[in-house]
């Protein structure tokens, strides 16, 4: 089997080029997913780049994207595959004397009657993916089991058909918030990684690759400031989006050097409780 | 290298850490692709493979230190060795890093100073590295086979630094570079700066005294005094300010999961009689047959809580816990009320409803509360007299009472009717004890007194039971 990247400096180095900073833990995992052939489990606060993630490592391994969003009520038929009943019907109806019973059964329950949902697409394709899939800890305990042929065995099993192999061993990214424990099963077949929130130099970097027109002194400022309100016991403490949604505001405003009063203004794009907001503005003394 | 890391993954298995047959073998299929001189790679190869759970990761880094601290880019060290060879390296490193650190034997204690002052400030990593061994080596006296704990050596060296002092003359620093006051914002910016700067000052000191003394000792007798409880293990009475600190950050996480697991459970409990209205609508779409039948799902009635607490000195974390616990998830009941004693009782509910901050809250039962009748020392007796006189017509059969504490009634009168009376009109009356079973109805304890009237007496040590409780309760 081919590997897909040479070093853990290659990884991180790729994944710079496309706007995603990874610290040390980041590019390791993506670097042992590889070559172990395993599933990375994501796990870490809203709004920390885990999706972002497995878009940005899709995008500079040049493989297309396979995304499954996991909701309450999720099931096979919208995970894994379904048949085309109409299709199916259709061709039943079509020739209805020729056929004897054997060649229609037979027929009906082939490749062209198949509907793939992301799971089964992501491991017949025939170019590099990457699968992705989403806030897996949404899903109810009994459906995740549905993931766990594929994760460890990367192959789909239809009963009408048999098992079907994957072509290539895609990279897949499962992303939770953590809002219930994952089933032992399930964590098992993956390596896991924690994404928290950054140091303030890796802050300031991201900061500084994605807002476009920003000065050094002002994202040195604004990580500064970040790291400190994260400091503070908060309902919810501002995410790295939060950051540069602020970090861009403050360039539209023309903003060079924050103020005790400006930040007042706009603290209300990092926090997003009445209550946090009080306390950072009397905690950062910026409250008159 | 293999029973290096066989005895580092005995090792984890002590500590708690549920790591399985498989986990094990990926772990080592996984640093056969990394290279061991990369120490963070290697960790973090580790980590990926051995530690599923966020909360374990401390755990895991402090076994990892004491396993593999010997092995990092600064020291290369090839093939395997036992824990006898690494005392060995450790000295020819030390004769070593004494020529290498640019002979910083020979300066003075102001001189040291003033270097580390300089190293904080530009955030010198390599610099406050080598400070530290320097410090180390010079404050912490530091001798082999010294039965002391880490924690001595630290202070010792801690004492000598004086880091405290070390904040102000580097804020004093601050204030001058930009020549004049700073403002609100920016002080207290600089200050968390320098803060940060100084906390991984202390982190290098403290891993190079364990560096030392994994030397000393040898691998396995450091990871046995290092060995911590896993968060959710860590007992309520028996918690240090730091351990605390990490209860308290754990339970956030907690309460929303308990939560969620709670709402799920609500709507998905077993089915109730058929929905005919629903039956129909979905019938359309099989033509007219109702193919497909629609329940009703019931919907239990929220219990009613009233937590009663005990806040007298030894039980007063664990009483916190459970009030915080319990209103992180008062979506859960129809209505929470709760009630704090020592030999008083006084009702704080009004402490909880009027803000949104629990640590607030907490804050105000401590101070606020008035809960003191005579003279201070638990009166379980007097204490349920009260509740049952001001309160106790309010109980209802919707209501579960939670009582919680030790039951060390100091030897006065039990009132252990009241409980009797709870009983009768209550759905459910529970005990939470934070005492261990074998301590229960020693001395003044008179736990089973109370326990013949209620519904249950839970042990409540730790997080992990308290949340087991929480779950059955709703």
């Amino acid at each position: 089997m081919t590997h897909r990247f040479d070093s853990v400096q290659t990884v991180r180095e790729g994944l710079k080029d496309v706007h995603y900073l990874a610290d040390d833990g980041i590019a390791g995992v993506v670097f042992l997913a590889d070559r172990l052939g395993k599933p990375v489990l994501v796990e870490g606060p809203a709004g920390t780049g885990k999706t972002q993630l497995a878009k940005s490592v899709a995008d500079f391994t040049g493989a297309r994207l396979i995304r499954l969003q996991c909701y309450e009520g999720l099931d096979e038929s919208k995970a894994l595959y379904e048949w085309n009943y109409k299709k199916q019907l259709l061709r039943i109806q079509a020739d209805r004397k020729s056929d004897s019973w054997e060649d229609v059964h037979d027929d009906i329950f082939g490749e062209d009657f198949l509907l793939t949902r992301p799971l089964l697409e992501a491991i017949t394709s025939e170019d590099p993916v990457v699968l992705l899939i989403d806030e897996v800890d949404r899903v109810e305990v009994e459906t995740e089991a549905l993931l766990l042929e594929i994760l460890s065995e990367y192959q789909v099993s239809i009963p009408e058909l048999g098992t079907i192999q994957a072509k290539q061993i895609p990279l897949v990214f499962l992303t939770s918030n953590n809002t219930r424990e994952l089933s032992e099963a399930l964590k098992r077949r993956c390596l896991f990684l924690h994404v928290d929130y950054p140091d303030m130099e890796r802050e300031k970097e991201i900061v500084l690759t994605r807002v476009e027109g920003i000065t050094e002194n002002l994202a040195d400022q604004i990580a500064r400031i970040v790291r400190s309100i994260r400091q503070l016991d908060l309902k919810k403490a501002p995410s790295v989006s939060e950051t540069i949604d602020w970090a861009r505001t403050l360039v539209l405003l023309g903003i060079e050097h924050i103020e005790a009063e400006q930040a007042k203004e706009t603290l209300h794009i990092l926090l997003k409780y009445q209550t946090d907001i009080a306390k950072a503005a009397k905690e950062l003394s910026i409250d008159k | 290298m293999l029973d290096l890391l066989s005895g580092f993954i005995t090792e984890l298995r002590n500590a708690g850490l549920p790591v399985s047959l498989t986990e094990n073998l990926d772990a080592m299929e996984a640093i056969k692709h990394i290279p061991m001189e990369d120490r963070d790679a290697f960790k973090y190869a580790l980590g990926a493979t051995l530690v599923k759970n966020n909360a374990h990761w401390r755990s895991f880094e402090t076994v990892f230190e004491v396993y593999f601290s010997l092995r990092g880019p600064e020291y290369a060290i090839d093939g395997d060795k036992d824990a006898d060879e690494f005392w060995r390296e450790m000295q020819e490193q030390q004769r070593q890093g004494n020529g290498g650190s640019g002979g910083m034997e020979g300066l003075s204690a102001e001189e040291l100073m003033s270097i580390l002052m300089k190293a904080l400030m530009g955030g010198d990593q390599a610099m406050m590295r080598a400070l530290a061994r320097q410090a180390v080596q010079r404050f912490a006296g530091m001798e082999p086979g010294r039965p002391v704990g880490g924690t001595y050596y630290l202070y010792r060296t801690l004492r000598n630094l004086d880091l405290e002092a070390m904040l102000e003359k580097l804020m004093e620093i601050s204030r001058q570079e930009v020549g004049g006051n700073l403002t609100a914002l920016e002080e207290r910016l600089e200050r968390d700066e320098h803060k940060d700067q100084i906390e991984k000052f202390k982190q290098e000191i403290e891993s190079e005294i364990r560096r030392r003394l994994v030397a000393d000792r040898g691998v396995e007798a450091m990871a046995k005094t290092l060995r911590k409880p896993l968060p959710e293990d860590v007992e309520f009475m028996h918690a240090s300010r730091d351990e605390m600190q990490n209860l308290k950050k754990a339970l956030q996480p907690l309460t929303r999961k308990l939560a969620a697991r709670l709402a799920r459970k609500r709507r998905h409990g077993r089915k109730g009689p058929l929905d005919f209205r629903s039956t129909v609508r979905h019938s359309l779409s099989y033509g007219g047959v109702p193919a497909d039948p629609q329940f009703k799902y019931p919907r239990p009635a929220k219990p009613e809580l009233m937590v009663v607490a005990d806040i007298s000195g030894s039980v007063a974390a664990f009483a916190r816990f459970t009030l915080m616990l319990v209103y992180a998830i008062q979506g859960q009941f129809s209505k929470v009320r709760s009630f704090v004693f020592i030999d008083g009782l006084d009702e704080v509910t009004e402490y909880f409803r009027n803000t949104e901050d629990i640590g607030v809250a907490i804050h105000r039962v401590n101070t606020e509360a008035d809960v003191i009748w005579v003279d201070g020392h638990s009166d379980y007796g007097h204490a349920f007299e009260v509740f049952w006189n001001k309160f106790g017509k309010e109980i209802g059969p919707k209501t579960t009472v939670l009582l919680l504490g030790d039951a060390r009634n100091n030897y006065h009168a039990s009132g252990s009717w009241v409980i009797k009376e709870m009983r009768q009109k209550a759905r459910h009356v529970y005990w939470l004890n934070p005492e261990p079973k074998s301590y229960w109805n020693t001395g003044d304890s008179i736990v089973s007194e109370y326990g013949t009237f209620t519904d249950g007496v839970y042990e409540c040590r730790n997080m992990r039971q308290l949340e087991a409780f929480v779950e059955k309760l709703a």
